[in-house]
């Protein structure tokens, strides 16, 4: 165990396996604060190892949006209540606002980037295109990167409030499909547009 | 946010022992935890991640029960064909809560550690007995629609928000934990969430430094599994009020309440009232409710929502 002063300073023996390094501002160890703390991390993104030294805090959105200058991923919220920020993380989906980067060493990342481009949409965003599944379109990418790992849950027989039963195979029925999608808010309203374009993808030829 | 210093634990007696630094805390799913740091109402110096220790199966017990880990994830405990067969309330509550992003990330123990939803805790330019002991309680006097109506005191008057909670305490679940020296204990879920008192900032008799490893459930109970929350939204939000039942064919059997009070509710002798029916049994689970003029619906609630889950239970 070190003394405040030491953990303060990020060089606590104790902590031999962590990632932190020394802070480059000098630390208050008087309990009140501590200065910036960087700290390496590496993960897969779209494929590409990317190695960062963030502050501690970064989360893993600002992490893709401030320092990978990905900004397909949006920020709404930043509290995990909107699923703009919504990425795929070693297959699931998951809010990249309420995640630090540097605990997703090893991860592999997937954002809207990884789905499609310009030049070769990735089927779902086709579908969105052609239902009208947006507005302003700020909700759009969480909404893709949500629902095509929503999908691979439904194919893993993962059940849902709306199941009604917990042991049979879920079906792709609306109601199942408005359930799983609700942690993903779209403040336009162009939710049943979202709903035939996730249908669409979902019942065409895998 | 508040800066702080990062580690990945090693062991879990290390990870225990870390947890004695100064305001260090554990960090899981960190889906609740990095919300409430944003908002400066948790302010950690140092964090230990977990996520490294195992702690992530689901395995079956010498008993005929079921051993969680405590990083098993929400969506994959619900999804669980065991758990789903056997222990059906637990997967209806944990579907019942949160997004599936948060569930996918969300962990056993963090559920049970997760932090009331009081709008007065998350305002920080209000006093809140919870967030700075001794500061006074806003929530009394003030709008209290989702608040408690039972078991809280003249301090503070928030619910427990898990919904997964009131599942375990259904099936008498244990919480298994560990501390520094690597002495372990069991603490049974019926114990493990106190009531506010004098004292609203301390919320579960886990002891500093105490790391939960995994969470028990004894062998399947049968009967008709039932959870149904009743909230303003058909789905994303807390419950204003909750029923998990387990009830048998001859109508005996077990029923605690969400949304009411600081800890999941049962009154295991209210449960011999309920061949008689929703009203008497609701009547003795909410003997000595104190509402507020805006919470007083729940009582009214609590007995709707017991009515429609003894009706689905004959069904």
């Amino acid at each position: 165990m070190g003394t405040a002063a030491t953990i303060a300073l990020g060089v606590d023996p104790s902590s031999s396996g962590a990632q932190t390094s020394p802070p480059p501002v000098a630390a208050v160890a008087n309990g009140v604060g501590i200065g910036p703390v960087l700290a390496n991390v590496s993960f897969s993104v779209n494929g590409s190892r990317r190695a960062l030294e963030l502050d501690t805090r970064t989360t893993l959105l600002d992490a893709l949006r401030e320092h990978l200058h990905l900004t397909g991923t949006k920020k709404g919220c930043d509290h995990g209540q909107c699923g703009a920020c919504t990425v795929i993380v070693d297959g699931q989906r998951i809010n990249s606002c309420l995640t630090l980067a540097v605990m997703h060493e090893g991860s592999k990342v997937t954002t809207i980037e990884g789905l499609g481009t310009p030049d070769a949409l990735h089927p779902l965003q086709a579908a969105f295109i052609r239902h009208d599944g947006y507005q302003c379109g700020y909700c759009t990418a969480g909404q893709i990167c949500s629902a095509v790992a929503m999908l691979d849950e439904i194919k893993a027989g993962v059940p849902s409030h709306v199941s009604d039963d917990l042991t049979a195979q879920p079906s792709l029925r609306e109601p199942e499909l408005r359930e799983r999608m609700s942690g993903n808010i779209c403040r336009c309203g162009a939710y049943s547009n979202i709903v035939e374009a996730i249908t669409e993808f979902a019942g065409r030829p895998a | 946010m508040k800066s702080f210093t990062y580690e990945k634990a090693q062991s879990p007696t290390a990870a225990a022992a870390a947890r004695g630094k100064p305001n260090a805390k554990f960090i899981a799913g960190g889906t609740n935890l990095l919300d409430l740091m944003k908002l400066e109402i948790e302010t950690p110096q140092h964090l230990i991640d977990v996520n490294g220790l195992g702690f992530d199966k689901i395995e079956s017990t010498p008993q005929g029960g079921l051993r969680i880990g405590a990083l098993v994830r929400n969506t994959a405990l619900a999804a669980d064909p065991k758990v789903r067969r056997d222990y059906a309330v637990l997967s209806r509550a944990l579907l019942a809560g949160a997004s599936g992003q948060l569930r996918n990330k969300a962990t056993t123990a963090g559920n049970l550690l997760q932090r009331t939803r009081c709008p007065y805790f998350y305002d920080t330019n209000m006093p809140c007995n919870k967030r700075k002991a001794g500061s006074g309680c806003s929530a009394i006097g003030g709008a209290t629609r989702s608040l408690a109506v039972i078991g809280s005191s003249d301090a503070c008057i928030a619910t427990n928000p898990s919904d997964m909670a009131v599942a375990m305490r259904a099936l008498d679940a244990t919480v298994e934990a560990i501390d520094a020296a690597g002495k372990t204990r069991s603490v049974p879920i019926a114990d493990f969430h106190r009531l506010p008192g004098d004292t609203p900032h301390i919320e579960t008799t886990l002891k500093p430094g105490e790391l939960i490893t995994s969470v028990t459930l004894p062998k399947p109970l049968g009967g008709k599994q039932i959870y149904r929350k009743v909230r303003d939204r058909a789905s994303y939000a807390f419950a204003l009020v909750s029923v998990a039942a387990i009830i048998k064919p001859d109508g005996a059997g077990r029923v605690v309440l969400g949304g009411v009070a600081h800890k999941p509710w049962r009154v295991e002798a209210a449960e011999s009232e309920l061949p008689r029916g929703a009203k008497a049994t609701a009547a003795a689970l909410l003997q000595g409710a104190r509402p507020t003029t805006d919470n007083k619906f729940k009582l009214t609630l609590v007995e709707r929502t017991l009515a429609a889950v003894l009706s689905e239970a004959k069904g």
